[in-house]
């Protein structure tokens, strides 16, 4: 069983066909980046696996139950209760972080298994406690948002995604808004999760990170997939858009 | 008459004055937030009517307005109620100002960014826990200024309660200084309004500062 399965997703934004039929499975533990040039439907593909984006054409599944269907050539969405239940499959982490400013570092973690999984206050906190050691940010419980570094902010969104325990977990671009130092601690903290086999779908501009810590890289172009495999695969294919993507065709 | 009787005069209006205060914020603010969701509704039906109601109140003097709660009852169903003209202005300032917090509360709901919804949907809060707990504490933050605005332009608006010949402060300070030919009573009357303006002005000033925690 697949822990995500999408089929033949296909996305329009009015003439823009963003999405030309793109399919992907992961499985458990499994680490995949999404690479390619801006445009190409990454972000747009991510913003579908996790239901914050609606697909035309295609179906999703997560640990094997259909969140989307295929009936008579269209998406047909499953009840709004059942969705309920398999978006406790997964969990995402923003380019932007999107913590809630007006909360404490430990409400932006605790606040969601508390009020949504109806877990007790104690064992979140507890959990909420590690999660912050894990993220090297056990003395900034108190603190707030606004008193953080962007790396410091993107590692309590991770954090506050890993506190309702996903099965999957994804990125959109985790260190795009971040300088290169502040970049380092945040993959750092992904690199963690990948050696602790967290099954993670990673959307990145970080070509030596993808490279690194992925079991599998795709590369999106145009809104289809121009490559995927290994990480040595993909990046020494002789796929052209591959190569001028990387930048090694430039002064052919 | 004696200076200290004109003040105990006066005093009572000042009651009845931040009485007209009092319940037009309480039924204002709860009634503005409820036009608001009429007015951001995704039904064009339902935004338009919300829409019309709020430019009419805020396209209209609340006078007229008062004038109109006050007789409606009699010209449009032919029956007077008995004491209606408290509960009148009530009304009438409560719908006004209702239409203006709802623009004001409309444009703090809108300033929140859209990833604030996004994270919130991820994390599988529903709709009304997004709405309680993730937008409007921020939304209250936004629109403190504007709502401090409102409120001190309410202080000095119960004055117009004297249209329905309303026994408040300023009705009874145009009675004194009608029979006394004196113009004392508005003195007071306006040290009234202002320093009752300078506390609330100092007490949203303090819900600005607990709130200034974040940014």
């Amino acid at each position: 069983m697949y822990y995500l399965e999408m089929n033949d997703v296909k996305k329009s934004f009015g003439d823009l066909e963003v999405l030309k039929g793109i399919s992907l499975t992961v499985s458990e533990g499994e680490v995949v980046s999404i690479i390619g040039p801006s445009g190409s439907g990454k972000s747009t593909l991510l913003r579908i696996a996790t239901l914050l984006e609606t697909m035309d054409v295609g179906n999703l599944a997560y640990m094997g139950q259909y969140a989307v269907t295929m009936e008579d050539r269209h998406s047909v969405y499953a009840k709004t209760s059942q969705l309920k239940e398999i978006k406790k499959n997964f969990g995402l982490v923003f380019q932007s972080f999107n913590l809630f400013p007006h909360k404490s570092v430990l409400h932006n973690i605790i606040d969601a298994p508390i009020f949504v999984q109806k877990r007790k206050k104690a064992e979140v906190i507890e959990e909420a406690k590690e999660l912050l050691r894990q993220m090297g940010l056990e003395d900034k419980a108190d603190y707030y948002p606004c008193q953080l570094s962007g790396g410091q902010q993107q590692r309590i969104a991770i954090a506050r995604a890993l506190a309702l325990k996903p099965k999957v977990l994804f990125f959109d671009e985790p260190t795009s808004a971040l300088d290169p130092e502040l970049t380092g601690e945040v993959l750092k903290v992904i690199k963690g999760l990948a050696e602790q086999k967290m099954t993670m779908v990673i959307v990145t501009h970080e070509m030596s990170f993808a490279k690194n810590i992925s079991d599998r890289v795709i590369f999106m172009d145009k809104g289809v997939v121009a490559a995927s495999g290994t990480p040595e695969e993909v990046f020494n294919s002789d796929n052209a858009r591959m190569q001028e993507f990387l930048g090694k065709l430039k002064n052919d | 008459m004696s200076f200290s009787v004109m003040l105990e005069q006066l005093a009572q209006g000042m009651c009845k004055s931040m009485l007209i205060f009092g319940l037009t914020l309480l039924f204002s603010m709860p009634l503005g937030l409820l036009v608001c969701f009429g007015r951001m509704s995704k039904n064009r039906l339902v935004s338009g009517i919300f829409g019309f109601f709020i430019s009419v109140l805020r396209g209209t003097p609340l006078m007229l307005q008062l004038m109109v709660v006050y007789f409606f009852p009699y010209y449009l169903f032919g029956i007077s109620i008995g004491n209606w003209r408290f509960p009148a202005i009530i009304v009438g300032f409560s719908i006004n100002y209702a239409a203006y917090f709802a623009e004001i509360y409309r444009s703090g709901i809108e300033a929140i960014p859209k990833g604030q919804y996004e994270a919130a949907q991820i994390l599988d809060y529903s709709k009304s826990q997004t709405f309680f707990k993730i937008v409007f504490p921020q939304v209250i933050k936004i629109i403190l200024p504007a709502v401090t605005n409102e409120i001190i332009t309410l202080v000095k608006d119960t004055s117009l309660a004297f249209s329905l010949a309303y026994m408040e402060m300023f009705t009874i300070a145009k009675q004194i200084a009608a029979r006394d030919t004196t113009f004392v009573p508005y003195i007071v009357a306006a040290l009234f309004y202002y320093i009752f303006n300078l506390l609330v002005a100092f007490v949203m000033r303090q819900f600005e500062k607990k709130l200034s925690y974040y940014n």
